[in-house]
C-alpha cells in the first residue's frame, strides 16, 4: 500500500489524531496526514464532530452537576467538627 | 500568631466547605466511603498545616489543593492496575477497527442527534452520559478529567499517574471511542 493510501484508509490512526489535537497539539506533519485523511472520509468527520460535544458536554455536566443531590449527612458532619475540636484543643 | 492565619477558621470548617470537598471528590472517585474518608483526611491534615498557611489563597481553595494530591494519590494506587487496562483497551480496540485500520462494520460512527441535545435542558441525556462516564475505569476516568475538566498539562498528568506518555495517548483515544459508542448505543435509540 502506498503512503497516502495508508493515510486515507488508517481510521484508527485519523480518531487517534483528532483527539490528540483537542487535548495538546500535533505536529504539522499529522496535521497535513488528518486533514488528507478527513479530506476523503465522512465517517471521521462525524466522529471529530462528535467527540467535540461530547468534550463539552462532559463539562457542563461536570460544572452544573450535582451540587444539592450530594451532601454528606449531619450526623457524619457533626461528628467530623467534633473530631476537628478535639485535635484544636489538643494544641 | 502569624495575623493572616486568622483567614483560617477551622470552627467553621466542616460547615463551609464540607459538602464541597464531598462533591469535589465524588466527581472524581466514585465510591462514598472513600470520598467521606478523605474529606475527613484533608481537614485533619489541614489542621497539621495552618501555621503554613500564607493566606495567598481563600480557604477553600487552600483545602481543595490538599484534598487534590489526595485524590491523585488514590489515582495512583489504581493505576498500578494501569498495564493490564492498557492491554485490554488495546485489544479492545480491534473491534472498534479492522486490521487495516477501518472502521469495523459494526462499530462505525452514525448521526445519532447528539447536535441537537441541550444538555442544560435535557436531563435524561445526562443520566445517560453519566452512566456512561461511569463504565469506565477509574483511571481512564482520572487521565480524562484531569486532562478536560482540570486541563492539566499532559506531561504533570503522566507523572503525577505515573502513566507514560504512549499510554496516555491509548487512554484518552480509548476513553472517547468509549463514550461516543456508549451515547451511540443508548441515545440512539431515543430517536
Amino acid at each position: 500500500m502506498s503512503y497516502l493510501k495508508k493515510v486515507q484508509y488508517n481510521c484508527k490512526k485519523a480518531t487517534f489524531l483528532i483527539e490528540k489535537k483537542m487535548a495538546d497539539r500535533i505536529t504539522f506533519r499529522e496535521h497535513i496526514e488528518l486533514r488528507i485523511h478527513l479530506m476523503g472520509c465522512s465517517v471521521c468527520k462525524l466522529y471529530g464532530k462528535q467527540s467535540r460535544i461530547i468534550n463539552d458536554m462532559v463539562q457542563q455536566l461536570w460544572q452544573s452537576s450535582m451540587p444539592d443531590q450530594v451532601r454528606l449527612d449531619d450526623d457524619f458532619k457533626k461528628e467530623l467538627q467534633e473530631r476537628i475540636e478535639e485535635e484544636l484543643n489538643k494544641k | 500568631m502569624n495575623p493572616e492565619n486568622q483567614l483560617l477558621d477551622p470552627h467553621q470548617w466542616v460547615k463551609a466547605h464540607a459538602d464541597y470537598l464531598y462533591a469535589y471528590t465524588i466527581k472524581r472517585i466514585d465510591d462514598t466511603e472513600l470520598a467521606r474518608d478523605l474529606v475527613q483526611e484533608t481537614f485533619l491534615a489541614a489542621l497539621e498545616k495552618v501555621k503554613n498557611f500564607e493566606g495567598r489563597s481563600s480557604e477553600r481553595t487552600w483545602l481543595t489543593a490538599i484534598l487534590k494530591n489526595k485524590i491523585i494519590d488514590v489515582y495512583r494506587k489504581k493505576s498500578a492496575r494501569l498495564a493490564k487496562e492498557v492491554q485490554q483497551a488495546e485489544h479492545e480496540q480491534q473491534d472498534f477497527f479492522e486490521d487495516d485500520g477501518h472502521w469495523s462494520p459494526g462499530h462505525r460512527p452514525l448521526s445519532f442527534g447528539i447536535e441537537q441535545v441541550d444538555p442544560l435542558v435535557n436531563k435524561e441525556f445526562n443520566t445517560i452520559l453519566q452512566k456512561c462516564m461511569q463504565k469506565l475505569p477509574a483511571l481512564w476516568m482520572a487521565v480524562f478529567t484531569m486532562k478536560h475538566i482540570d486541563d492539566e498539562e499532559t506531561t504533570v498528568i503522566c507523572s503525577e499517574l505515573k502513566v507514560s506518555p504512549a499510554n496516555f495517548w491509548v487512554i484518552i483515544h480509548r476513553t472517547k471511542l468509549n463514550l461516543r459508542a456508549c451515547l451511540q448505543r443508548n441515545w440512539g435509540e431515543n430517536l
